[in-house]
């Protein structure tokens, strides 16, 4: 079974982990993996279907219960997960379920000010089921961010938004990221949101880090740039996707 | 080819066949919608007006013989001479009191038995198959068995409707907490709710839609039990004057009776889904 160390961390503590294997029944779905993330770093994690990066964000959220394997995961304790689906409680109004779980005295406050963050300012008392799912989406941001998160983990968390929602998202993500300075281990099957937010890209195959490339360009991204285009391409290649010449 | 083109004509017949006798022609392509429409104010009582309008029509014409079937008036003369002689309110308080105790008793073992079989393993083996034994046999089969063991008094009665309405609530809640997401419960375990944070947070509202859905068929219920039980053997309530009512041929005795059973019984199901409405308001459903 897998352990899980970390525990007592310090809010600015690395994750490592270290020859992670996980497998459903004769499938191994990750194979012997070593990744590290550095404080604040943010991460993209590339790959076709089944290529295990889902399997491993689970595995450092901690929600791999009935998955075999071995491996070591060091991780901060307060980490926290924007799924794909924005995941909220139908039944608890958006202030509430930004809210869901966290304690003390502040808590309205800081519930409220997140709100604020992600643009949705009085929209406290809003049920989920009124609002957009760009608007629902950046609802679980700000119920990832009130937490402080040390480590933010997302799986695919603009896939289910159209393209033009989806570059705000972005935009917003970034700002947030600047300013909570959480490391970020993003899930993806989008290249070039993968290469616009993070730091580091991994292109995972087979269960195997493939590529492991830093993304050294300035700081606005700009997709005219050849080296975008050079990193993109490169990437798609190791995803299977042959671009012509 | 045809098969092609055959689908093709059919679109096209269906497009001019909305358009044409549709009443929103006049608006252009509007949809016909496929939801019910806005809902008539106070449909739960239209329905029982017209019943009653009817009736009082056939009485005033004579079309009615009052020994099968007393007129409107004359039952609510009856009534009201009850209501003098103060039968008619110890009855119906009687009534009541049993009907909402034994509604109280089975709501809370249905919620407790609901919440430990669905959230235990150890709870699901030991109390899912004994329940689903007991929906197998009607309660009031056993009301023998429960005049041995408890006599003829308040407590038979009492436990009879509990049983009653154990049932549903069991059913109905069990079955809305086994529907939660799992996605909410994976979430739940994200943001590292406690197991009590869990079940107020998730647990029950979640499982609310079903815990009402079975409180409406329980309030039913626990008034069918009570007519059962009042006729059997009773020496007071609602059942027991009707039963008196049939030895000396007053029908209209009997009616006053039957429409207090009706009236309450539509007033609690009428609250019980204005309950609904109010507990469920983050829903969007056909209904709304």
């Amino acid at each position: 079974m897998a352990t899980h160390a970390g525990g007592l961390t310090t809010v600015r503590s690395p994750v490592r982990i270290e020859a992670l294997t996980r497998r459903f029944g004769d499938h191994e779905v990750l194979r012997d993996l070593d990744l590290d993330i550095a404080p604040g770093e943010f991460v993209a994690i590339l790959g076709r279907s089944g290529s295990g990066k889902s399997t491993l964000l689970r595995a450092v959220a901690g929600l791999d219960h009935d998955v075999t394997g071995t491996g070591t995961i060091t991780a901060p304790a307060n980490l926290s997960v924007v799924f794909q689906d924005a995941r909220l409680l139908p039944w608890s109004r958006v202030l509430d379920n930004v809210l869901l779980g966290v304690r003390g005295p502040d808590a309205d406050q800081r519930g409220r000010q997140a709100l604020a963050e992600v643009g949705l300012e009085g929209r406290e008392h809003a049920w989920p089921n009124e609002l957009s799912g760009g608007e629902q989406q950046r609802v679980a941001l700000a119920r990832s961010l009130v937490r402080e998160p040390a480590l933010l983990l997302a799986d695919e968390p603009f896939g289910a938004l159209d393209a033009l929602t989806r570059l705000k998202m972005h935009v917003l993500l970034r700002k947030l990221c600047a300013r909570h300075q959480p490391s970020v281990l993003l899930v993806t099957h989008d290249v070039d949101e993968a290469i616009d937010l993070a730091d580091r890209v991994v292109v995972l195959d087979a269960g195997r880090i493939a590529v492991d490339v830093p993304v050294d360009l300035d700081p606005a991204r700009a997709h005219a740039d050849p080296a975008f285009g050079q990193l993109r391409n490169r990437l798609l290649r190791h995803l299977g996707v042959e671009q012509p010449a | 080819m045809t098969d092609t083109a055959a689908p093709a004509t059919l679109r096209r017949t269906l497009v001019r066949d909305q358009a044409g006798p549709s009443p929103d022609s006049r608006v252009g392509g509007r949809r016909r919608r496929l939801t019910p429409g806005t809902p008539v104010p106070g449909r739960v009582v239209i329905g029982p007006l017209v019943l009653l309008g009817v009736w009082a029509a056939g009485s005033g014409l004579g079309l009615l013989d009052p020994r099968i079937l007393p007129s409107p008036w004359s039952i609510v003369a009856t009534g009201a001479d009850l209501v003098d002689k103060g039968t008619l309110q110890r009855d119906l308080l009687v009534s009541l009191v049993r009907a909402a105790t034994g509604l109280a008793l089975g709501l809370v073992a249905g919620i407790v038995l609901a919440l430990v079989s669905g959230l235990t393993r150890l709870g699901e083996v030991a109390i899912d198959g004994p329940v689903q034994v007991k929906r197998a046999i009607p309660s009031l089969a056993l009301i023998p068995l429960l005049i041995l063991w408890f006599g003829i008094g308040e407590w038979m009665k009492i436990i009879t409707i509990a049983l009653g309405v154990l049932v549903p609530i069991y059913l109905h809640t069990h079955n809305g907490l086994r529907s939660i997401d799992s996605r909410y419960v994976e979430l739940a375990e994200t943001v590292g709710l406690s197991r009590s944070a869990f079940v107020r947070r998730v647990i029950l509202p979640g499982a609310l839609p079903g815990f009402l859905l079975g409180l409406r068929f329980a309030v039913t219920g626990s008034w069918l039990s009570l007519v059962v039980v009042e006729q059997v053997n009773a020496t007071s309530g609602i059942g027991y004057m009707m039963t008196l009512a049939r030895a000396y041929g007053q029908i209209d005795v009997i009616f006053v009776g039957l429409a207090i059973y009706a009236v309450f019984g539509l007033l609690s199901d009428t609250a019980v889904r204005s309950l609904s409405r109010k507990a469920l308001s983050w829903r969007r459903t056909l209904a709304d």
